[in-house]
């Protein structure tokens, strides 16, 4: 589904990704995880164009992108991402949030975009909160608005680039369900986060990532009882250590 | 010398003209202004080295000559530029109303332009990002994402320029324009009733800016997202 093939990019003197290839199956669920500044969220972003890249390139679906190709919204319409700091916008209300891309990109009729929102909001426990506005709720009912924002579109591939990082504590899991539901349903995913369990019971595969290289990539189960680099085993020993 | 203010009535008449041409100026300021000037913000932050830079130097030049020169030159200089265009070179007559509001239309959005921009720059780039992993075409991200923000979050300033733009529209009768000051002017100086007139324009400007400001405070306040 996703083929990124030796993708490397430089600010400057500074190669904030090096090489990097992976392939992702459809309806896989991959986690990367790494230090920070290892090129996480620049590696997660080059896959919707939001970042781009020098060298190499990268397949979503029937999709090619390379360096210098700048129209992406056939792209754009099959990947859905979920931001850290969830980026609904704010004068739209809760509703609007998750039609305007469906009405404006897609075309779709209003009455079909609206009972699309309500379907998707009631699927992320958000029926009661639609006419509302972003800065009305929770961090992490603001992320599920995100989320159906993203699925509002109908994307083969959902992209989350460190979901639960801004949220506190307490409401980590009611967006971690979500995402694990949309992975049960068999969504292709690809994750950056820091949250281990997520990577360990949802997961299919881990990519550990450091200063800009895939260093590993492993079966979820095996990157966390058996890592194959020295770079993971320390990153895991200082993650896991509480 | 006496200070006598029933010559207000009688020149009432003459000094409303002279308001209604200080409101159409504002009126005309404003609208042409914030959509000249918004066109100019995007095109200040647009990538294309070009358009930025033209936008930025129509910027920088309007807003570093005086009012009363850009008058001029609109006055003397756009009825050749028209009559060079459509009219075989001879100049074509456009009056001082028109001038008028052409220039300050002009002016005006350079000033607006830069509180746009503002605006547009005290959006997060995670917005911009959230506009583009959508795949909103640019036109609508802007219309419908990124301009709403961006002139709520400036509204309190651009409404205070508006103010500043309403006070500023004596410099007209350079070309023989009327506007409330330059009648009352006029008048006070007909029947040497300076001090009535001046007083008396000056309480009607006063007016019209505080309530505008308290109008731009409340403003602020209702403003806060979320809070309605």
């Amino acid at each position: 589904m996703i083929s990124i093939s030796h993708v490397s990019k430089s600010y400057g003197s500074f190669q904030a990704l090096k090489d990097c290839s992976a392939e992702i199956a459809r309806g896989e669920v991959v986690v990367i995880c790494g230090p920070s500044g290892s090129g996480k969220s620049t590696l997660i972003k080059t896959v919707n164009g939001l970042e781009s890249f020098d060298v190499g390139q990268i397949k979503v679906g029937d999709f090619r992108l390379a360096p210098g190709v700048t129209h992406m919204a056939a792209l754009r319409r099959s990947v859905g991402m979920v931001f850290q700091s969830f980026e609904l916008f704010p004068h739209l209300s809760v509703l609007s949030n998750v039609t305007i891309a469906q009405t404006k990109v897609l075309k779709r009729p209003k009455a079909a975009a609206e009972d699309k929102a309500h379907a998707l909001l009631a699927r992320v426990g958000l029926s009661a909160h639609v006419t509302k506005y972003p800065a009305q709720l929770s961090g992490g009912q603001q992320q599920r608005v995100a989320i159906a924002r993203a699925l509002a579109l109908d994307p083969e591939v959902m992209l989350f680039d460190e979901p639960t990082s801004a949220l506190d504590p307490e409401m980590v899991n009611e967006v971690l369900d979500v995402m694990t539901s949309l992975a049960r349903q068999g969504m292709t995913m690809l994750c950056v986060t820091h949250e281990m369990g997520f990577a360990r019971n949802v997961a299919n595969r881990v990519l550990f990532m450091d200063g800009g290289e895939i260093v590993e990539t492993s079966e979820a189960a095996t990157f966390f009882s058996a890592p194959a680099s020295a770079r993971a085993k320390a990153f895991l020993a200082r993650i896991l250590r509480h | 010398m006496s200070v006598d203010f029933s010559t207000i009535v009688s020149a009432a008449p003459f000094l409303l003209t002279g308001l209604w041409f200080t409101i159409q100026i504002t009126l005309v300021g404003v609208g042409g202004g914030i959509v000249l000037g918004s066109l100019l913000a995007v095109a200040r932050l647009s990538r294309n080295r070009f358009i930025s830079g033209l936008a930025t130097a129509y910027v920088n030049v309007m807003r570093s000559i005086p009012l009363i020169l850009v008058i001029f030159w609109i006055f003397f200089l756009v009825p050749w530029a028209i009559g060079w265009l459509v009219n075989g070179g001879r100049p074509v007559a456009v009056g001082a109303t028109l001038t008028i509001f052409i220039t300050f239309i002009l002016f005006e959005a350079a000033y607006y332009a830069e509180i746009v921009r503002a605006g547009f720059r005290s959006i997060s780039t995670g917005q911009y990002e959230a506009c583009e992993a959508l795949g909103l075409p640019k036109f609508h991200a802007y219309v419908y994402i990124l301009f709403p923000q961006a002139i709520r979050n400036v509204l309190p300033i651009l409404l205070t320029q508006t103010i500043i733009l309403c006070q500023d529209t004596s410099p007209v009768y350079v070309i023989s324009a009327t506007d409330l000051l330059g009648a009352a002017s006029k008048i006070a100086q007909r029947d040497g009733r300076l001090v009535e007139m001046y007083l008396t324009v000056g309480v009607v400007y006063f007016l019209f800016s505080y309530t505008a400001s308290q109008f731009v405070k409340s403003l602020q306040s209702r403003l806060a997202y979320g809070g309605r």
